[in-house]
């Protein structure tokens, strides 16, 4: 009945498949979570104290659209010292509502109806479907498990058509925790000049890269007018339930962005924005403690399955492995389904990222030691049993 | 080397059971080589010995008190405060000892199973030293955080939402 005055583009959209998941393991007992997107850490206590002091100082009003303006400096200071680009504070970075709104403003500033968008997956379930709300059409492309997950210049361009506008990336990725390096970027950045394009690049993985530092595809020689640079606090500062992140780009773009958010958003939450002002100033000793936590835990977990027949290459990044489970001759929803009932831990599947995920689970290792041991004690027991 | 040493300290200093196999997969070594320095840093006294961290509070049937003590003392030519430090620490209920920078000398950690225990331990055996001066006692009365753990039974509870993209 009221499902009539739903929009056609809304009705047609699907729900995110990891929403099936969440229902089914949180009915259960006992159950150790591999599925868990975000950080085990609490943030840390300096970022806390900051936005307490700032609510008792009574900082509790709006403001300016794009984030208060010492922090868009701390912002641009940061990002010049740590991924070498260069963006001015007051025109050149807009605060938001996490990276995710970041995403939707960016596509809502550049799409006009039936612009194509590619989406390199597998990728973070929510960038064809914002591609789709803002009118736009998503292209996927699937970067390949015999490459390690890495999207080949070629695939790109073969996905290109007169109506490409952008191309969305995401280094180090999540679900498959891949890492684009310099060398890779340049390539597919080679493509985007070709054509003309416009390159959206989720860096919210930027810190948490284990083997060699992350390179912003807004480095590469002649991207930096052509790239819009997202990221923000949630990974790296273990800050995902602040809701804050930032993007920088071009003026023009990220002042028609500014546009869009002052209309929808207002601003970002004040008090987040003073935590994250506090993250940046004196945060970079507790990101370098959790970046060693994850190393150490990568290790651990990209043993174990290697060591139990679920194959899967050292991914450089972000804190998931995405290992084949070929083996057991299930696709990846039987597998999650199986292993959550029979085992009771939960991994996410891999198709919900992207049709070439299909095959592969998501397994998080942002959970204590203690949980990751006992669940790849219980994974080798389910693999054992279905593979001979 | 010695970066990997410091990174098996670190595990090590925050959960002593870990297992070798265990560390040896998190730092990139082999089984073996995480057990030979393991032996290394034990014979070099990096490693003083492995203890388990009670909150025994939580355990009803133990009695116990803690006390900390703040003590003046004459240092001594030629040994300074060593003498008498070593003289307190031999001491079976005492459990720690500091040397302070500040307004009194030595900090002593006290346990014992009541208050009389602590009082008679520090007025007959600790202010009678020959070097002691004087003598501070502050009892704990709770424990909230001990050697980086939070004393607490859900501080480490997982407050996720157990699925989530």
């Amino acid at each position: 009945m009221s499902s009539s005055y739903i929009s056609s583009n809304v009705q047609t959209l699907k729900p995110s498949g990891i929403r099936k998941f969440f229902d089914l393991a949180s009915k259960m007992d006992n159950v150790i979570s591999l599925g868990v997107g975000e950080p085990d850490f609490v943030t840390p206590w300096n970022v806390i104290e900051a936005s307490y002091h700032s609510l008792e100082q009574g900082y509790t009003a709006y403001t300016a659209n794009a984030g208060l303006l010492e922090l868009r400096e701390e912002i641009s200071i940061y990002l010049n010292d740590k991924f070498h680009v260069t963006y001015h504070p007051e025109t050149q970075v807009l605060v938001t509502v996490g990276a995710s709104q970041a995403i939707d403003l960016a596509l809502r500033a550049v799409l006009d109806p039936l612009d194509e968008v590619i989406v390199v997956e597998p990728c973070f379930v929510s960038y064809a479907p914002t591609v789709n709300l803002a009118g736009g059409k998503a292209v996927t492309v699937q970067a390949k498990p015999e490459n390690e997950f890495k999207i080949l210049p070629s695939e790109v361009e073969a996905a290109i058509t007169e109506k490409t506008k952008a191309i969305i990336i995401c280094s180090p990725n999540n679900p498959t925790g891949t890492v684009l390096n310099k060398e890779e970027l340049t390539a597919i950045a080679e493509v985007v000049k070709k054509h003309d394009l416009l390159v959206i690049s989720d860096e919210i993985y930027a810190e948490l890269a284990y083997d060699e530092r992350a390179t912003s595809i807004a480095a590469v020689e002649d991207m930096i007018d052509r790239t819009i640079l997202v990221s923000g606090f949630s990974k790296a500062f273990a800050m995902t339930g602040w809701r804050l992140g930032y993007v920088t780009g071009p003026k023009e773009i990220i002042q028609a962005m500014t546009k869009i958010h002052q209309y929808t958003m207002m601003c970002a939450p004040t008090m987040a924005q003073h935590g994250a002002l506090e993250a940046l100033r004196n945060g970079n000793e507790s990101v370098l403690e959790m970046k060693v936590s994850y190393r150490q835990r990568r290790n651990f977990v990209v043993d174990a399955l290697n060591d139990m027949g679920l194959s899967c290459h050292l991914p450089g990044g972000a804190f998931y492995v995405f290992p084949s489970i070929k083996e057991t001759g299930m696709n990846s929803e039987e597998f999650a389904e199986r292993l959550l009932e029979e085992q009771r831990v939960a991994v996410v599947p891999g198709h919900v990222f992207g049709e070439s995920g299909e095959g592969h689970i998501r397994c998080s290792y942002a959970t204590s030691m203690k949980q990751l041991d006992e669940s790849m004690k219980r994974l080798r027991k389910f693999v054992e049993k279905y593979t001979d | 080397m010695e970066e990997k040493e410091i990174e098996l300290l670190k595990l090590l200093e925050k959960n002593g059971r870990l297992e070798s196999e265990t560390i040896a997969k998190m730092i990139e070594l082999t089984t073996e080589q995480v057990e030979e320095m393991i032996a290394k840093l034990e014979k070099e006294n990096k490693i003083m010995g492995y203890s388990t961290l009670v909150n025994w509070s939580n355990v009803y049937e133990y009695e116990g008190v803690t006390a900390m003590i703040d003590v003046k003392v004459t240092p001594m030519r030629s040994v300074g405060f060593d003498n008498i430090a070593s003289r307190v620490y031999r001491f079976p209920e005492v459990k720690a000892v500091y040397l302070m920078s500040g307004a009194y000398d030595l900090s002593v950690s006290v346990e014992g199973k009541t208050m009389m225990d602590v009082s008679r331990f520090v007025s007959e055996k600790l202010s009678t030293l020959d070097t002691v001066i004087s003598t501070t006692t502050h009892f704990v009365l709770k424990k909230y955080k001990h050697d980086g753990i939070i004393f607490s039974d859900d501080d480490d509870k997982d407050k996720r939402i157990m699925v989530s993209p």
